[in-house]
C-alpha cells in the first residue's frame, strides 16, 4: 500500500487515488502537422522504466485534482510529489525528463514554441502600468494553483 | 499440428531420451527411483548460435522446441535470468480458453488450444491439461446481452461456447451463490467446455525437456545486459555469463520487454503491471471448473491438491517489484465470498504478483522491428499463459522464415500506426 502525500489533503492511502501513466506528454496542436507515426507515439507509447517514473496521479476519492509523483518503480519508493504543469525538483527526477525521448518529438516541440509565442505579446504590453496591475492581479492565483 | 510428432512405437525421444510411461515408473520403483535420467541439462552457453532465446518461461521454451521440431533447427539456446519458469510461468492461474471475440484474437487462441489438446502426448510429458470447462458470468443485462452478442460471434468462428441462465448456473457449479438480492447477482453466463486449466510448472518443464532433447541449450542465471548490433542488424548479445555471437535474437520477457527493447532503441507500446495471485489451504473438491467474472474482477478454480486458486485484474501502477499491493487482493476476495460463501473461513496460504506486459489494445505482440534479426513476443498482458503453444509455435514460425505466418501477421507492431488494432478489452480486459 503506498501513502502518497496529497499536495491538497495530506498523507492519504493509495485507494484514494488513480493513476494516471505518463507525466508530461504535450498533446500534438492543430497548427503542427504530424505524421501517423508521430501521433502513434502520442496515442500509444508510454515510457516503461524499470526505475525513476514520473506519473500522473489524482485524488479521486478526495480533492479530486491532478498532480505529479516522481515513484520509482521498483522499490515504489515516492521520491517526489509536484503540481501540474510544473517539472520536478529534485535532481535525479530533473534528470529523468530531460533524458525521456519525448523531449524531441514534434509534439513536444511545437507545444513548446506556442507556449514562447504566448509568452512574448503578454510580456509587451506587461510594462505598461494599467495591465501590470492586471497581471499581479492573475500571479497569485496560479500560485495558489500550485 | 507440428509436423514433427513422436512416434508411439519408439523407445525414446526423437532426441534419444528416454520415454516416461506407467511401465519405466515401475521399472524405476525398483531401484527406489533413484536413477532418473535429468530433464535437461544444465548448459554453458557457447560462442555461437543460430538463434537465441531471451526468457526460460513458456513461451520462450516452447518457442525453442517448435524451432527444432517444426523448422528443424539444432543450434539454438534460450537463456534465462533467473531459473526456468520462474516467472509469470509460475506466477498465474493457469486458466485456458480461446472464447475471443474478434477474428484475429479466435485464430490464434483457439490454434493454441487445439496444440493443448495433443502436448502432454507431444512432448511426452503429463501437463495435466484439464478441460473442466471455464464459465464466465454476468452480473447485469447488459452485460448479459453483450456476452450473447459475443458467444455469437464466437462461435461463428467455429469454437464452442454457450449461454446458462442462472438455475443451468447452479445446477452446473453447486457451491455458487445465485440469490439474486447480492450486490452483484449471477444473471447469467457463457460456458467454453474445452477451456480448463493445466498444470504450469509442468509445460515449462515439458518443453524444456522435449526442447533439450532436440539439443537445444538451455542456460539459466544468465541475464542479458546489452545487445549488440552493426548497421541495425543484430550480430549477438552480452550477458552477465559472457558474449554471445547470434544473428537472430527472439525476445520473450513478458514485463521486462520495454527494458530489452530499450537497449535497441526500440519503444513498445507496454505498460509493466503487477497481476496479483492467491491459493488457500487445501480442502475436499468442491469446484470442478473455472469460474471468471470480469465485472466484479475475480476468478476461481481448484487445483488438483485441493487448493482454491484465485486471481484479480491488474494493480493500476506501473510496476517491476514483482508484488502488489494489498486493495487488490481484498476486493478480489470480497467478490469471491459473496459469489462463494461456503469460502468465508478459508485460509489463504500464499500471495503472490507477477509482473505482466500490458498493451492499449489488450492484444500481444508478435512481430519483426526495425533491427534485423531482433524479434518480440510480447504485450501479452494478463492472459498469457493459455496462449503458451500457440504463442511459441507461431513465433518460431516468424524467427525460421523471416515473415509472420497468417495467424502472427495481425499481431504485427505497426498495428498502432495504422490503427488496425485488436481490441480485446472485452474479453480479457480484467481476468485475460
Amino acid at each position: 500500500m503506498l501513502i502518497i502525500n496529497c499536495p491538497h489533503c495530506g498523507p492519504r492511502e493509495e485507494s484514494e487515488f488513480a493513476c494516471g501513466g505518463e507525466a508530461h506528454i504535450a498533446r500534438p496542436l492543430a497548427e503542427n502537422s504530424i505524421s501517423d507515426a508521430e501521433f502513434a507515439d502520442y496515442l500509444f507509447l508510454r515510457d516503461n522504466p524499470k526505475g525513476l517514473f514520473l506519473e500522473r496521479w489524482r485524488h479521486s476519492a478526495g480533492c479530486r485534482r491532478w498532480f505529479n509523483i516522481a515513484r520509482d518503480t521498483v522499490s515504489h519508493e515516492i521520491i517526489e510529489v509536484y503540481p501540474m504543469g510544473a517539472l520536478p525538483r529534485k535532481k535525479d527526477a530533473l534528470a529523468t525528463h530531460a533524458a525521456s525521448w519525448r523531449r524531441d518529438t514534434a509534439a513536444e516541440k511545437a507545444a513548446e514554441r506556442a507556449a514562447q509565442k504566448a509568452q512574448k505579446p503578454a510580456q509587451k504590453p506587461a510594462q505598461k502600468p494599467a495591465r501590470q496591475k492586471a497581471a499581479a492581479k492573475k500571479a497569485p492565483g496560479k500560485r495558489g494553483g500550485k | 499440428m507440428a509436423s514433427h510428432q513422436p512416434d508411439r512405437g519408439q523407445r525414446g525421444l526423437p532426441g534419444g531420451k528416454p520415454k516416461y510411461s506407467a511401465f519405466a515408473i515401475a521399472k524405476k520403483a525398483m531401484n527406489y527411483h533413484q536413477d532418473w535420467q535429468r530433464a535437461w541439462r544444465d548448459a554453458a552457453p557457447k560462442d555461437e548460435y543460430d538463434v537465441v532465446i531471451i526468457g526460460g518461461g513458456g513461451h520462450g521454451l516452447a518457442t525453442a522446441y517448435y524451432l527444432a521440431a517444426v523448422h528443424g533447427m539444432a543450434n539454438i539456446a534460450v537463456i534465462e535470468k533467473g531459473w526456468l519458469g520462474g516467472g509469470n510461468t509460475g506466477r498465474n492461474t493457469t486458466i485456458i480458453r480461446s472464447n475471443y471475440l474478434w477474428d484475429e484474437s479466435a485464430a490464434i487462441y483457439e490454434h493454441a488450444l487445439k496444440l493443448w489438446e495433443g502436448m502432454t502426448q507431444d512432448l511426452n510429458y503429463n501437463v495435466m491439461f484439464s478441460q473442466r470447462g471455464v464459465l464466465t458470468i454476468a452480473h447485469s443485462e447488459h452485460e448479459l446481452r453483450e456476452m450473447s452478442r459475443r458467444v455469437h460471434a464466437i462461435r461463428l468462428n467455429g469454437i464452442d461456447s454457450e449461454i446458462l441462465g442462472p438455475a443451468e448456473i447452479k445446477k452446473f457449479v453447486p457451491t455458487i451463490n445465485i440469490d439474486q438480492s447480492i450486490r452483484y447477482p449471477v444473471m447469467g453466463g457463457f460456458l467454453q467446455k474445452r477451456g480448463g486449466t493445466a498444470r504450469h510448472d509442468a509445460v515449462a518443464w515439458g518443453y524444456a525437456r522435449a526442447a533439450d532433447d532436440l539439443g537445444v541449450d538451455i542456460i539459466q542465471n544468465c541475464e542479458v545486459t546489452a545487445l549488440r548490433r552493426e548497421r541495425s542488424k543484430i550480430t549477438g548479445i552480452e550477458t552477465t555469463r559472457g558474449f554471445i555471437k547470434t544473428p537472430r535474437v527472439g525476445c520473450v520477457v513478458a514485463g521486462h520487454s520495454s527494458v530489452i527493447a530499450a537497449m535497441a532503441d526500440i519503444r513498445l507500446p507496454l505498460a509493466s503491471r503487477p497481476l496479483q495471485a492467491l491459493v488457500s489451504e487445501p480442502i475436499k473438491p468442491i469446484l470442478d471448473t473455472v469460474i471468471m467474472s470480469n465485472a466484479v474482477h475475480m476468478y476461481i478454480s481448484q487445483s488438483d491438491k485441493g487448493e482454491m486458486v484465485l486471481g484479480a485484474g491488474v494493480d493500476k501502477y506501473n510496476s517491476y517489484a514483482q508484488r502488489g499491493s494489498f486493495p487488490v487482493p481484498e476486493h478480489m476476495l470480497a467478490a469471491a465470498v459473496e459469489l462463494f460463501p461456503v469460502l468465508s473461513r478459508l485460509r489463504m496460504l500464499r500471495h503472490w504478483g507477477g509482473i505482466v506486459d500490458t498493451c492499449p489494445d489488450a492484444s500481444p505482440i508478435i512481430s519483426k522491428t526495425d533491427v534485423e534479426g531482433l524479434y518480440f513476443n510480447c504485450g501479452w498482458g494478463t492472459g498469457g499463459f493459455k496462449a503458451t503453444p500457440g504463442s511459441g509455435h507461431v513465433f518460431a514460425d516468424l524467427i525460421a522464415n523471416d515473415r509472420p505466418n497468417k495467424i502472427a501477421a495481425p499481431y504485427d507492431l505497426n498495428r498502432f500506426r495504422t490503427g488496425l488494432l485488436i481490441d480485446e478489452h472485452g474479453a480479457a480486459g480484467v481476468a485475460h
